[in-house]
């Protein structure tokens, strides 16, 4: 068993769960903000106001007997991705990259018939995935397809970008690569790829899977220490939006960056992981605090960007 | 912001403890509970047995029976005698037994029984009224002898109570002089005290003492002098002229009213046996509460059925804390936050191994036809409704193969709850289609584990003893909660989840 003394974790700064509970979420965190962030259908309409683009809105399932529809709808679609609005950590989120016939290809390339989606459909209506059980709405998303110079690094999933906005300021972000073990989702704890991005230059820094440092992409053996983020300020800002939409002093935004429509936000998350500050190689606790001592705040998200990558670069 | 805004916060949480542990303190010297489960209390057992002769009439007994005895108190009463009519009658200020029957012949026994527990503080004897002296009248060539004798005691002495340890002084053998000779000659020793101290101006008074000794038969009552101070009264030994009562002597009777009266019979005697027996403490304060005034603020008023479900219910705390603890402190995961207090609930109803046992088969059973309903493609509610009655077969088939095999302990499985184990297997099954086998064993294990923490905890007999006998300890519980809710530090298990974190120190 192997040990790290609360005294080092202190000295770093690492950010705990406690202490992000208590001094963080429920203090920043209005409890009336939550059903924003919690339900991604009213996340993407809210967004949408303030400016930050999400991946195209293709049907909306509320009720049992709609599920029937859902076949002829999917008729002329290939690529497309069944979410819960009210699921947490990516649980019930299914992604189709194509269809063969009567079956669909799942995003790991599984195979299934058209029932499957049907009982998943109904799995999410009844709750299944949703924070506390009760009825769910099932959204239906084009699917995202990622840039080539990420998508090379990402097994079978979308490679997305978590960004910390405390108070609508970036003050961490990191890649996720998904790989065999997290079964094509971008969630650490389930064997997904962290990789700490720069704040200052959106280059990349450490890389973990399992909370263990690795330096190559377990199943595409690309290094991953020359990865750049290509219009970064544009994506901070655009996470730093979210603040004025949702109100939220403490949150995880996700990104991906669209072949097609460049940065597209994927989601909201009020309780982001502690995981990014052992991608990134540093704790939170020095830059919140920093953003807590500040005398004024910016107004606007492109000032707090910019702030915070002068501030929070590593370069310096 | 951070410091002031948790002040009043840190206070409350500060008031809570020190209110709840003040109050079991505090009900603990008033109430006597015991803070251990199995305290013994003497008590003592004193029966007086009257003896007489009856003569062919109507017969009346009256025994003198105490009322308030210093130094001790009365907790039950008691009268044995067949065919006796018996009550309890108040009679100028003494209390006194009464047996009566219309047609008696030959000897006849009356018991009766009073139990005491010795209490130092109890009944010091303050009348509301003070007392006055009976006056006495002398005659010659007493009253002479009389006057002499307590000039002198007076002039050697300053109160009422020097005043009557000199004159006890004085009337013995070896310091008579002649005007005792002729008093004492021919009249009863403590009698003349009295009167000789009534005659001075000071209230006296004769008692009679029980010398309280273990498993002793046929005892008498040993007489005591009993002065008034002014402010209470005070007892004395006639012979020795010692001051205060012996502390193991209970004093029967106090008070100028006879001991025993028989109306209808002669020969009559009354004597004593004495057993010292001990009953626990607890049940002593559950008695003591009912007369007590306080007995309103404990649960031991209620019907025995509804206090042994606050005896459940009140050790809930318990295992919140517990798993407040395990899941702040230490960082263990469960599936479904307080799931493993009512496993520990069911665990403390079935006992530990068989419950073990029983939850862990009914759980993998139930995760096995799980896995057939799921390929039923059954919409969520029908197929956790399927599964509840599954888990009731499950525990119906396991109590009847256990019951066959000689384990009655199967029949007790019925205790977990149906629901809440359906519902863990349903999310254990999900658990495991989406995040494999390894986190329904971990979340698994951690909810047994935390529950079998929490069982040990709330199934030791001090803390059933404590959360029942003392609800107001579950304040000091609240607190401890509220104060882990502010805990801001690192879990134990975060502590290694961050180690590799070294690399960047």
């Amino acid at each position: 068993m192997d040990w790290i003394s609360p005294r080092a974790l202190n000295r770093m700064g690492m950010l705990n769960m406690n202490r992000r509970n208590v001094d963080y979420i429920s203090r920043y965190n209005e409890r009336t903000s939550y059903p924003l962030v919690d339900n991604k259908l009213k996340t993407k309409l809210v967004v949408a106001e303030y400016g930050v683009r999400t991946p195209k809105l293709l049907q909306v399932v509320r009720q049992q007997h709609e599920i029937s529809h859902f076949r002829e709808m999917a008729e002329d679609l290939t690529g497309f991705a069944i979410k819960p609005a009210k699921g947490s950590g990516g649980k019930g989120i299914t992604v189709l990259t194509g269809r063969d016939g009567d079956e669909f290809i799942k995003a790991s390339g599984d195979r299934v018939p058209a029932a499957y989606l049907e009982r998943h459909l109904s799995n999410i209506l009844a709750g299944l995935y949703s924070l506390a059980g009760t009825p769910d709405v099932a959204i239906v998303e084009n699917l995202v397809e990622s840039i080539p110079g990420l998508a090379k690094y990402s097994h079978q999933g979308v490679p997305d970008i978590r960004i910390i906005i405390f108070q609508g300021y970036p003050v961490m972000a990191m890649l996720r690569l998904a790989t065999t073990a997290s079964d094509g989702k971008a969630n650490l704890h389930q064997g997904a790829v962290g990789v700490g991005l720069d704040i200052g230059t959106g280059k990349s820094l450490n890389s973990v899977q399992f909370n263990r440092p690795i330096t190559l992409h377990p199943d595409t053996g690309l290094a991953l220490e020359n990865i750049d983020i290509a219009d970064w300020e544009e994506m901070l800002t655009m996470a730093s939006r979210c603040y004025e939409a949702t109100g939220l002093g403490y949150m995880g935004v996700d990104l991906v960056v669209d072949i097609n429509e460049g940065p597209l936000l994927l989601e909201l998350n009020a309780r982001p992981g502690l995981a990014i500050q052992m991608a990134n190689g540093r704790g939170l606790l020095p830059r919140l605090r920093a953003i807590e001592a500040l005398k004024r705040h910016h107004f606007t998200p492109e000032q707090r960007a910019r702030f915070a990558m002068e501030t929070f670069s590593s370069q310096r | 912001m951070t410091s002031r805004s948790r002040v009043p916060f840190f206070t409350a949480i500060a008031l809570l403890i020190v209110a709840g542990t003040a109050l079991a303190i505090w009900r603990h010297v008033e109430l006597g509970i015991p803070w251990l489960t199995g305290e013994q209390r003497p008590v003592w057992m004193v029966e007086a047995r009257i003896d007489f002769n009856a003569s062919d009439e109507p017969v009346l007994a009256s025994l003198n029976i105490p009322e308030q005895s210093p130094g001790f108190r009365i907790l039950s009463e008691q009268a044995a005698s067949p065919g006796y009519g018996f009550s309890v009658v108040e009679k100028d200020g003494s209390r006194r037994a009464e047996w009566s029957k219309r047609n008696v012949t030959g000897p006849q026994t009356l018991y009766f029984k009073t139990q005491f527990i010795p209490d130092p503080n109890a009944n010091r004897d303050r009348p509301r009224r003070a007392p006055k002296p009976v006056s006495v009248f002398w005659e010659e060539p007493q009253a002479t002898a009389v006057r002499e004798i307590l000039m002198q005691a007076e002039e050697r002495s300053s109160t009422p109570e020097s005043m009557t340890r000199e004159l006890i002084r004085l009337m013995q053998p070896d310091t008579q002089a002649q005007n005792t000779t002729l008093l004492v000659s021919g009249t009863n020793h403590l009698d003349l005290l009295v009167r000789m101290l009534n005659h001075a101006g000071i209230p006296a008074r004769t008692a009679d003492g029980l010398k309280l000794e273990d498993a002793r038969r046929r005892q008498g009552l040993t007489p005591f002098l009993q002065i008034y101070n002014g402010d209470e009264w005070l007892t004395f030994d006639p012979k020795s002229g010692e001051q205060g009562l012996p502390e193991d002597t209970l004093l029967w009777r106090q008070g100028a009213a006879s001991l025993l009266d028989v109306v209808g019979g002669d020969d009559s005697s009354v004597s004593f046996s004495i057993l010292r027996q001990t009953i626990p403490a607890l049940q002593l304060a559950a008695i003591q509460s009912e007369e007590n005034g306080f007995g309103f603020l404990s649960l031991y008023q209620l019907p025995v059925e509804e206090q042994s479900m606050f005896r459940m219910l009140l050790l809930l705390p318990l295992g919140a804390l517990m798993v407040a603890f395990m899941r702040i402190v230490i960082g263990i995961r469960t599936s479904g936050t307080f799931m493993p207090v009512l496993i520990a609930v069911a665990f403390v109803q079935t006992n530990l191994l068989p419950g073990l046992i029983a939850f862990t088969s009914v759980v993998s059973i139930g995760l096995l036809m799980r896995g057939y309903l799921s390929s039923l493609n059954l919409l969520l509610v029908s197929r956790i409704s399927a599964l509840i009655i599954l888990v009731i077969f499950i525990t119906a088939g396991l109590s009847i193969v256990g019951y066959q095999m000689g384990f009655n302990t199967g029949m007790t499985v019925t205790f977990f709850p149906m629901v809440i184990i359906a519902w863990t297997i349903e999310r254990m099954s999900i658990l495991w289609e989406e995040e494999g086998a390894h986190e329904v064993f971990v979340q698994g294990a951690g909810s047994l584990f935390v529950a079998v923490c929490a069982f040990l905890v709330m199934d030791a007999p001090l803390s059933r003893h404590l959360t029942f006998n003392f609800p107001e300890l579950h304040f000091v519980v609240l607190g401890l909660i509220l104060l882990m809710g502010q805990y801001t530090g690192y879990k134990l298990s975060e502590l290694r989840r961050f180690t590799p974190m070294k690399a960047y120190d």
